[in-house]
């Protein structure tokens, strides 16, 4: 094709020809897959959060039943005395049937009772675990009994469900928990105010239930747990991060000892987390004997894979410092050591600190290694407070969230989603504060 | 004497020696600044250090080393005959551990005395309805030899935590007075102090050291130990995977790998074109608010737990996977799958594949656009031709760190995977990795003898040369791309 044919193909260079066409169409194309390509991740992470919280927030709210009780001093204290040993032989038991008596009266009182149902049946509505939180609130003020006291007792699991839409009609009919008939009630009873759903601060206090009780299950232990391991982190992670980052900064020559840590160091950051599991396993537990489930244990293990990112993060911020700092300290006469500790470290502190909360917050979030440390164990023991709090039993936040998981009743599904907003919350609280520490302390030289 | 409060004691040595030395210094000096070497604080805290360091050291020995020499002792007391039928050596140390535990609390809440312990026996008492009493249960009646042991493991550690506590406020004491006596006026107390200063920074950059050593060790260790009861050919070459508590369990680790590759490989098929897609968008076309808001949105993937990806499979992908996809094209009919597990995990390492190849685009030279732009290229023919072959080692680097990061991934597959261990193309099928595996042997109650338990340190062991081989050669080829430009 010559030149002379081309210009009779194309009459103008405003008309576009066909392969000017195709390239500008490609360019556009590809544009869009970029778009499309962002458009996806973002969307991504929107179905991410709104799943989890479209399932969580039920968790934050819980039916509950309120009736009168009336404390009968005959059964609860049979000897009158008031004896708190004695008081303590009226067991769970006789709450329960309590409790039951007094649901089925209040019940009957407002017509509301169905031909038929049985006391028991109608004291099923209660939670298995409302008995043992009116016990408790007797035990500790026995001058309550023989009065009538207005009691908020828990709703049953089945019967929370029903509010949230967890748990149907057709379901109940095929359940051995609940019966539909159980359902009609609870439903009545709340067309005549006995039965709301009201905030349940609860959740965030109450140790772990068991299986049957998920109603009452909260996260006291955990969050109690996960704070003592941040607390381990911080104390050991943060010195021994800072002080490594100034000898590798500062200090090391340049020879293979050094690029061996720093070659230990990049892999560290590298290797799975379960691996530290195992670690924490075999050296802490078998070898050093350390107790399971401790805190303690869970804490040197996060620590270990929290360094490197603290060290990475430190390096970075002691770099940033400018060297003329450095000379001029140098030069009125401050030894290298008197340097770096009064005027290098001062200066980055904003940029190690940053880091250490990023550091913190990814080590919050981590559930394998501390699975296979046993912290998996169910603990309904709040442990005691530190240091010897440190070696009780307890649980961790993101643990917590897959024992739920590991549950046969669906009402955890919605506890393990309400605990991992619990989570997202405290991880965001954290970076929000490491943005406002880089904005409000960071200096640009 | 508690830990708590013997490290407050050393302490306490320690902030006084540091007064002392700091006034002996002054008084050396005769009250004359000029005369010191150092500044009188430097003299103080060479005498704080030379408390507080060693002391502190040997305790953390001293309580990592207690427990295991204590076990041995305890453990040649107990020959191998008079172990009950079928019991292993790990488990009767379990119930040494939880009978001394129970004469503590039993001495604590005063219901016997020490010396009652020490003539009580077990064929002649009942043992096991005393530790109930005080809420220590117990499995079977106490063997009087296993009575024995624990007293004797209970002396042990009471002497050794005596001995503890002596040797090491005598160990502070020590290097109080050796520091006070070195202390005059032209002792160099600054040299002394930051070359200390010095030693504790190597320290502290050498527990990355430590680190990788215990993990090797401990991998190894235990690994050698399993592969001394169950045949290597077997764990390699097998391919069933069938662990069974009783014994005779199958333990071939094809299957473990098979499923471990194809949710790596599902996820990377998710990852590498949308987060190499979102890199080229962000780092040529997108503007500079575009950037700056939707870079952060695709780093908060990075941040989110993976336990919250775990549960938004289990909850929402695996379900809706399920009911619109296999069931109705009869492929399948459990909600979690490796589709589930991979497209969850996809989504999980977008990140890691977006910003590295952002950086590495971007450091890209200019001139190298502006090259292929005179001569007439379009933007994306730039990018497809000029950019992406000179960025190339650079992302491979990166999407091999990806997949370093969706090998080692544990909770997403915990929940969304499954547990049953096949080799099987169907994706819409449960299987289930080394990960899963890892957690699943070692929860629970285990004892350290069985190879059903022992299989996860060498499953470990392999999980770990696969990422250490993929990660180093991830950073071999990004550190040498880097070079490139500079």
């Amino acid at each position: 094709m010559t030149l002379a044919d081309m210009s009779q193909h194309r009459p103008s260079l405003y008309t576009k020809d066909a392969r000017t066409k195709a390239r500008n169409s490609a360019e556009k194309r590809f544009r869009i897959y970029g778009v499309v390509a962002v458009g996806v991740g973002v969307l991504a992470l929107i179905v991410l959060l709104s799943s989890v919280l479209g399932s969580g927030l039920g968790a934050f709210r819980q039916t509950m039943l309120s009736l009168p009780v009336t404390l009968d001093a005959k059964l609860l204290d049979p000897k009158g005395n008031r004896d708190p040993a004695d008081l303590a032989k009226a067991t769970t038991i006789t709450y329960g049937k309590l409790l039951s008596q007094a649901l089925e009266a209040a019940v009957t009182e407002k017509g509301l009772a169905p031909e038929g149902m049985k006391t028991k049946e109608i004291g099923a509505l209660i939670s298995k675990e409302a008995p043992a939180i009116l016990r408790n609130q007797v035990l500790a003020k026995p001058e309550l009994i023989g009065t009538t006291i207005d009691f908020e007792a828990l709703a049953g699991g089945r019967i929370d469900g029903f509010f949230k839409g967890r748990v149907t009609m057709e379901s109940a009919a095929l359940d051995s928990n609940v019966s539909p008939a159980q359902l009609e009630l609870a439903q009545k009873m709340r067309d005549a105010g006995m039965i709301k759903l009201a905030l349940n601060p609860a959740f965030i206090t109450n140790p772990d239930a068991s299986e049957l009780r998920p109603e009452s299950a909260g996260l006291g232990v955990a969050i109690l747990g996960s704070a003592y391991m941040m607390i381990i982190v911080l104390v050991l992670a943060l010195p021994i991060g800072v002080a490594a980052s100034i000898y590798l900064e500062e200090f090391a020559p340049q020879n293979r000892f050094t690029d061996l840590i720093e070659v230990n160091i990049a892999n560290l950051a590298a290797v799975p987390s379960i691996v530290f599991g195992i670690l924490g396993l075999a050296v802490f537990i078998n070898f050093a004997g350390m107790p399971q489930s401790s805190p303690l244990v869970g804490g040197l293990v996060l620590t270990l894979m929290t360094l490197p990112t603290i060290i990475i993060a430190t390096r970075a911020a002691l770099k940033a410092v400018p060297p003329s700092i450095k000379d001029a300290a140098l030069g009125v006469g401050a030894s290298k050591m008197q340097t770096i500790f009064h005027h290098v470290l001062p200066l980055a502190l904003p940029g190690i600190l940053t880091g250490t909360i990023i550091g913190l917050a990814q080590a919050l979030g981590e559930t394998a290694p501390l699975l296979l440390i046993g912290m998996v164990a169910f603990v309904k023991d709040y442990p005691a407070a530190p240091p010897e709090g440190f070696l009780d039993p307890a649980a961790a936040l993101p643990v917590q969230v897959y024992n739920f998981t590991q549950r046969a009743d669906p009402a955890f599904i919605e506890r393990a989603s309400g605990a991992i907003i619990v989570l997202l919350v405290f991880l965001l609280a954290m970076n929000i504060l490491a943005v406002l520490l880089r904005r409000r302390f960071e200096r640009r030289w | 004497m508690t830990i708590g409060l013997l490290a407050a004691l050393v302490l306490v040595l320690a902030i006084g020696g540091f007064i002392l030395g700091r006034m002996r210094a002054l008084k050396s000096a005769k009250g004359d600044l000029r005369k010191l070497h150092s500044l009188p604080g430097y003299y103080g805290q060479t005498v704080a250090l030379f408390t507080a360091v060693p002391a502190f050291l040997l305790m953390a020995l001293w309580l990592l080393a207690q427990p295991a020499l204590i076990e041995a002792r305890v453990v040649e007391m107990l020959p191998a005959s008079e172990l009950p039928e079928g019991a292993n050596i790990g488990l009767v140390m379990s119930d040494v551990r939880r009978i001394a535990e129970g004469i503590d609390l039993v001495v604590a809440q005063g219901r016997l005395s020490e010396a009652d312990i020490s003539t009580m026996r077990a064929d002649l008492s009942d043992i096991r309805s005393r530790m109930a009493d005080v809420g220590v249960a117990l499995g079977s009646n106490v063997k009087p030899v296993v009575f024995q042991a624990a007293k004797e493991y209970r002396a042990l550690n009471t002497v050794a935590h005596t001995a503890m506590v002596v040797a090491v406020l005598a160990v502070a004491l020590a290097g109080l007075g050796f520091a006070m006596v070195r202390i005059r006026p032209e002792f160099r107390a600054r040299n002394v102090s930051e070359s200390f200063v010095k030693v504790l920074l190597i320290a502290a950059s050498l527990v990355a050291i430590a680190t990788t050593v215990g993990i090797v060790l401990s991998l190894v260790f235990e690994t050698v130990h399993f592969f001394q009861l169950y045949p290597a050919a077997d764990f390699f070459f097998s391919l069933t995977w069938n662990p069974k508590f009783g014994g005779g369990s199958d333990l071939g680790i094809w299957p473990l790998i098979w499923g471990t590759l194809y949710v790596s490989l599902i996820a990377l098929a998710v990852a590498v074109p949308v987060g190499l897609f979102a890199a080229i968008y962000l780092a040529e076309y997108a503007s500079k608010k575009v950037r700056a808001i939707a870079k952060p949105l695709l780093e908060v993937l990075a941040g989110i737990p993976t336990i919250v990806y775990g549960l938004f499979a289990l909850i929402t992908v695996g379900p809706m996977l399920r009911d619109y996809f296999a069931q109705p094209l009869g492929i399948g009919s459990s909600s979690s799958s490796v589709m589930t597990a991979g497209l969850v995990m996809g989504i999980m390492i977008i990140p890691f594949v977006s910003s590295l190849s952002d950086d590495i685009i971007n450091a890209v030279p200019q001139s190298l656009r502006d090259g292929s732009y005179g001569l007439g290229a379009t933007q994306s023919e730039t990018i497809k031709q000029v950019i992406m072959p000179a960025a190339l080692p650079g992302i491979v680097g990166a999407i091999l760190l990806a997949a370093s990061r969706a090998i080692g991934e544990t909770m997403i597959v915990v929940l969304g995977a499954g547990a049953a261990a096949k080799l099987s193309l169907n994706p819409f099928e449960a299987m289930t990795t080394v990960t899963v595996k890892i957690v699943s042997q070692l929860t629970g109650d285990t004892e350290f003898a069985s190879p059903e338990t022992l299989v996860a340190f060498a499953l470990g062991l392999t999980l770990f040369v696969f990422t250490l081989v993929l990660n180093i050669i991830a950073l071999i080829i990004v550190r040498k791309y880097r070079e490139q430009y500079e």
